[in-house]
């Protein structure tokens, strides 16, 4: 049996998100719906992370954090787009300068709509995304590659 | 002859009852230390108002971090931390076993910095200022850790663990002061949250994670293993203030453990963060106040025998 379904840590990113879906991840977190009964700590550090929420959509000014942060976190790891802003750009996509969804930087696996997406729908895309982790994990073979960064 | 010179150097008997506590202590201290971070995990919920993690969270973490493909930014930085698992192993092997107070501090301050020298290897910004403000915790809690020693030398006559939990009276009755100062300083050593400093355990996004931001996958996991075994070794120490030959003050001994640590845990969910010179100027002051003053007037006590 594999762990990485029973602590997954998360790191959240706000794309160009109108704070909408941001405060909607926070409130995962507290007493009202509370999160950490899954084992889910919000990290803010991406070697820590197995799952990475983005909201909002990918500018050209911060693509290169997504990819960055997407870079650093270790193997394996699922990125969920939360919100209509981060699955396809939403009601910003015709901006001049909005590249769309984060799939258009990175992979994404799991796509959470809704504007805002409500909490409960956010902890539905976490634990489905729980389920791409261990897929991963399961390919990944028993020995884990180290890496070294210079 | 050899066993002998250990003796000596160590400052315990390798008994077979030694040998056994040795042995209880490496097998069981990550299980009780995982399972008092799984409930401080749950008690810190329940005062939030929330229900909480399950009470084995902190295994499933630790074996999730050992599935995860490792990346280290440094490869000295594994040795370190393995190093800083040994020492701090090696520290609760002479506690337990009974031996030399002084050597179980030096080996403790040595896991320490070993810990720091794996932060600073990392060569990033977050970890480099988290292993500074660790060593500036240090600072703060060494002159109390050292009193403590004196303090138990000054009532028993000795530095040997074995020996003070042999005495015939528990240490505290004539070292109120020193432990009231060593609960104190628990605060900084269990990285709680007024003196939460260098791993921003709460404050998340404020140093990202601090000490602990470049260790990733296995060595994470180390590094939470051996602090489960220096959290169990701490308690240790509280419970040595209070046991001593009778089974009513190891009952007591064990009870007041468990009260420290959900104490601790309280403080932790009723204080917010504050800055290093309060954390240095705080455990100065009450090593300075509890562990000196009560060093002090013990020590004149002696001297016009009175005890
Ligand atoms: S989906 Fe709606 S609430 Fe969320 S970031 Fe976009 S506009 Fe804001």
């Amino acid at each position: 049996m594999s762990y990485v379904t029973k602590s997954p840590w998360v790191i959240h990113y706000d794309g160009s998100s109108c704070n909408g879906c941001d405060i909607e991840v926070l409130a995962c977190l507290t007493p009202m719906y509370d999160a950490e009964r899954f084992g889910i700590i919000n990290t803010g550090n991406p070697k820590h992370a197995d799952l990475f929420l983005v909201t909002g959509g990918v500018n050209e000014q911060n693509k290169n954090v997504v990819k960055q942060i997407y870079e650093q976190m270790p193997e394996p790891k699922v990125v969920v787009a939360i919100g209509i802003c981060a699955c396809s750009g939403g009601i910003f996509a015709e901006c001049y300068n909005i590249l769309g969804g984060v799939d258009q930087v990175i992979p994404v696996d799991v796509y959470v709509p809704g504007c805002a997406a409500r909490p409960e729908s956010i902890i539905d895309g976490i634990v489905q995304g729980l389920g791409v982790l261990a897929e991963k994990r399961a390919a990944m073979g028993s020995a884990p590659a180290a890496k070294t960064e210079e | 002859m050899t066993i002998d010179f250990l003796t000596n150097a160590f400052g315990f008997n390798f008994g077979v009852l030694n040998i056994v506590f040795i042995i209880l202590f490496v097998v069981l201290a990550p299980l009780v230390g995982g399972i008092l971070a799984g409930i401080d995990r749950k008690l810190s919920a329940r005062m939030q108002g929330r229900f909480g993690p399950p009470i084995l969270q902190p295994f499933f973490d630790v074996f999730k971090l050992m599935e995860k493909e490792g990346i280290t930014v440094n490869k000295y930085q594994d040795f370190y931390m393995g190093a800083f698992l040994f020492f701090i192993i090696l520290t609760g092997v002479f506690f337990f076993a009974g031996g030399d107070l002084l050597l179980v501090i030096f080996s403790l301050t040595l896991a320490s910095m070993f810990l720091i020298v794996s932060a600073f290897s990392a060569n990033s910004p977050y970890a480099e200022i988290g292993a500074s403000r660790e060593l500036l915790q240090m600072m703060a809690y060494e002159p109390m850790v050292l009193l403590t020693a004196v303090g138990f030398y000054i009532v028993i006559g000795t530095f040997n663990v074995a020996d003070v939990l042999a005495a015939g009276k528990p240490a505290i009755i004539y070292l109120p002061g020193v432990f009231i100062g060593f609960v104190f300083i628990l605060t900084l050593k269990f990285r709680k949250s007024p003196f939460d400093l260098s791993m921003s355990h709460h404050a998340h996004q404020e140093l990202v994670k601090g000490m602990a931001t470049e260790f990733s996958g296995k060595t994470l996991a180390l590094m939470e293993i051996s602090h489960w075994y220096e959290n169990v070794f701490l308690l240790g120490f509280v419970y040595l203030f209070i046991a001593c030959t009778s089974w009513v003050s190891i009952i007591i001994a064990l009870l007041v453990c468990i009260f420290v640590y959900f104490f601790e845990t309280f403080i932790d969910n009723s204080f917010a963060r504050m800055r290093w010179e309060v954390a240095i100027n705080s455990s100065w002051i009450v090593a300075l106040i509890l562990g000196f003053g009560n060093i002090f007037v013990l020590y004149f006590l002696k001297l016009f025998g009175i005890i």
